[in-house]
């Protein structure tokens, strides 16, 4: 981790306006990505990895808003920026591919076509020239025939096919992170494993950092780096990907970790149940007091009730948020 | 597409006899013919003459075949009052009836549908606001009343337009009636468009869009209108119907001399004939229009397919 991160979030706090009374939908969020790295966010839904994804590339809308902190993108603060600033790095520096790739393509529009829009926004390009690089670009993400399937509308093309079009549209200018929010919640898994594939060779390919967020954690250590967990709108850790598997710290990974059906795992261990965390996901109006995993948690004692836990660094590397943590 | 077409035509046809069928049995219930409109006290065996002279002394049924015989030839018969082909008298009336809804949909259009786009776009701002209000009481209003409003307006106190009447077919004798047959459809077209627009916006093909780093002007001009249009389209094409319709109601009032008055007087004067023939003929245009609307969904949305 030498030079400066390619992104950098610092106690980024983004509130939630509900008819006058503002809740913090997820606070003190710090991270850092470097260039060409890959790092994932994981948690359960409503957890705020999507929030978190949209305030980098500043998509939160109404009643959603950046409520403090700071995000910093080549050492640049980014927050703050102007409409027409920001429109300057989304898609272009910053792109991100969304969950369904069912609606997130426009219905009547040909993907040529959509792809090819992000270089007459970016690169000053004109439609003509636009078009081919299209071709181009849909032919980097492996689809055949890619000079006929330009012409093609979204629903002329299968689940995989058209997620890889928003690879190539969120590829198309080179971007330096590219955010992936549940790229394949929506696909088979068969077509899951090549989608990651791709992305992640392209990325490689092409130096472009990944942030990726997943509810499926053994899917986001499998492709990234580091990983964060996220849980009620906080960070609780976040360490190597092969250290989170190998030795958990802050209970609500543990919980997460025990609870991935292992291949082979009933033969070693016997007939056992699949583990579960016990309860469910507080209300985002409805924070409990203290550490926000306490009421689930099976290690809670009185200050786990009482006081928020601090960030802190853990031997091995990495960082957790828990009053007892191993 | 052209059996798609091809099929669509045959429809028509149970459409048309069912139309023709309803309003001959109308007529053979309501009391009152041509012969008692003609004369209150006639003598009854000049009544007698008059009847068998139109054919009306036959049982429905037998004028309802021989109708629909001459109907599948091309004929729509001759009007009771003046003798003339029905053909004829609907030739002359179609255009004047054709220009003054084309006139009030292409008014509707024009204003309608960009006041609900910039109603959308800032929803519960000042533009949206007023335009739900002029929306609201395009729909209230009243059409004979408006029509009233109107005339006294810009032709009684300001002297600008000519107050009713065809004269030579031009522009300044049409402003006013399509004004009145279009307010309503352009309140109309103002709600749906603000509705479509704000429910596309919050579509995530939008949110793509806007990943992508376009402004909210591209965003809409690229990715919002064509998809609104799908449902615009839907409504411009009910309408259509609708102000067959009420222009029954406009040309009345303004003494315009198409289809819809020929209609009313028909319909007071016990034409049958001309009552019939003026119906089907909207009822044909209606079925056109929306064909035609059927066919330019295909054009707009790649997802519908005839077949």
């Amino acid at each position: 981790m030498t030079g400066t991160p390619l992104i950098e979030v610092e106690d980024l706090r983004i509130d939630l306006d509900g008819g006058g009374r503002r809740v913090a939908a997820a606070e003190g969020v710090s991270f850092r990505i470097d260039r060409g790295e890959t790092f994932g966010l994981v948690g359960e839904s409503g957890c705020g990895k999507s929030i978190t994804a949209l305030a980098l590339i500043g998509l939160l809308r109404h009643p959603l808003s950046i409520g403090g902190g700071i995000i910093r993108f080549g050492g640049r603060e980014i927050q703050h920026l102007s409409a027409a600033r920001q429109r300057e790095l989304r898609g272009n520096r910053i792109a991100m591919i969304f969950q369904e790739p069912m609606t997130a393509l426009n219905p009547v529009s040909p993907v040529g076509r959509q792809i090819a829009e992000m270089f007459v926004l970016h690169k000053g390009k004109g439609w003509r020239e636009a078009n081919q690089l299209a071709v181009e670009a849909l032919a980097s993400v492996r689809v055949p025939a890619p000079e006929r399937r330009v012409k093609d509308y979204p629903h002329q093309l299968s689940g995989g096919m058209r997620q890889r079009v928003m690879i190539a549209i969120a590829l198309a200018c080179g971007p330096d992170l590219l955010i992936a929010d549940e790229p394949t919640t929506a696909l088979d898994v068969t077509v899951q494993a090549e989608i990651i594939e791709l992305m992640r060779n392209l990325c490689a390919e092409r130096g472009t950092a990944i942030l990726m967020i997943s509810h499926d954690l053994g899917l986001v250590a499998n492709v990234c780096r580091r990983v964060a967990v996220m849980y009620a709108g906080r960070i609780v850790e976040e360490r190597g990907s092969a250290d989170i598997f190998r030795a958990p710290s802050h209970p609500y990974t543990q919980g997460l970790v025990a609870s991935l059906p292992r291949l082979g795992s009933r033969a070693a261990l016997g007939r056992s149940r699949l583990k579960e965390i016990a309860g469910v996901v507080p209300a985002i109006t409805n924070f409990p007091d203290g550490c926000r995993f306490n009421p689930r948690c099976a290690q809670a004692t009185d200050i786990c009730r009482t006081v928020a836990p601090r960030t802190d660094l853990l031997d091995a590397g990495g960082l957790v948020r828990c009053h007892h943590h191993a | 597409m052209l059996s798609f077409l091809f099929r669509r035509l045959l429809q028509t046809i149970p459409t048309v006899l069912a139309v023709v069928l309803l309003v001959f049995v109308l007529f053979s219930v309501v009391p009152g013919s041509i012969v008692s409109s003609m004369s209150d006290d006639a003598d009854p065996q000049v009544e007698m003459r008059l009847k068998k002279q139109l054919g009306l002394d036959e049982p429905v049924y037998m004028r309802f075949g021989s109708y629909i015989a001459k109907l599948a030839t091309g004929d729509f018969g001759t009007s009771f009052r003046t003798r003339e082909p029905i053909t004829a008298m609907i030739a002359k009336r179609a255009w004047p009836t054709l220009q003054l809804i084309f006139a009030a949909m292409a008014f509707a259009i024009l204003i309608g549908v960009p006041l609900g786009f910039i109603a959308a776009l800032k929803p519960g701002g000042i533009v949206d606001t007023i335009a739900m209000v002029v929306a609201v009481s395009g729909l209230s209003i009243a059409k004979f009343w408006l029509g009233l409003v109107l005339m006294y307006l810009f032709a009684l106190k300001l002297g600008w337009l000519p107050s009713f009447g065809y004269g030579d077919g031009g522009l300044k004798f049409l402003l006013l009636p399509a004004a009145t047959l279009g307010v309503s459809p352009m309140a109309l077209f103002a709600r749906t468009t603000r509705a479509a627009v704000l429910e596309i916006m919050t579509a995530d093909f939008v949110r793509t869009a806007r990943s992508k780093g376009m402004s909210e002007t591209r965003v809409v001009k690229w990715h919002v209108m064509r998809n609104a249009l799908v449902i615009i389209l839907t409504t411009v094409g009910l309408q259509f119907g609708g102000l067959m319709g009420q222009a029954v109601v406009v040309e009345k009032l303004f003494s315009w001399p198409g289809i819809g008055s020929l209609l009313v007087d028909s319909v007071l004067q016990r034409d049958i004939p001309a009552v019939q023939g003026s119906i089907l003929v909207v009822v044909l245009a209606f079925l056109a229009i929306n064909l035609l609307i059927d066919v330019l969904y295909g054009v707009i949305d790649p997802r519908i397919r005839y077949v």
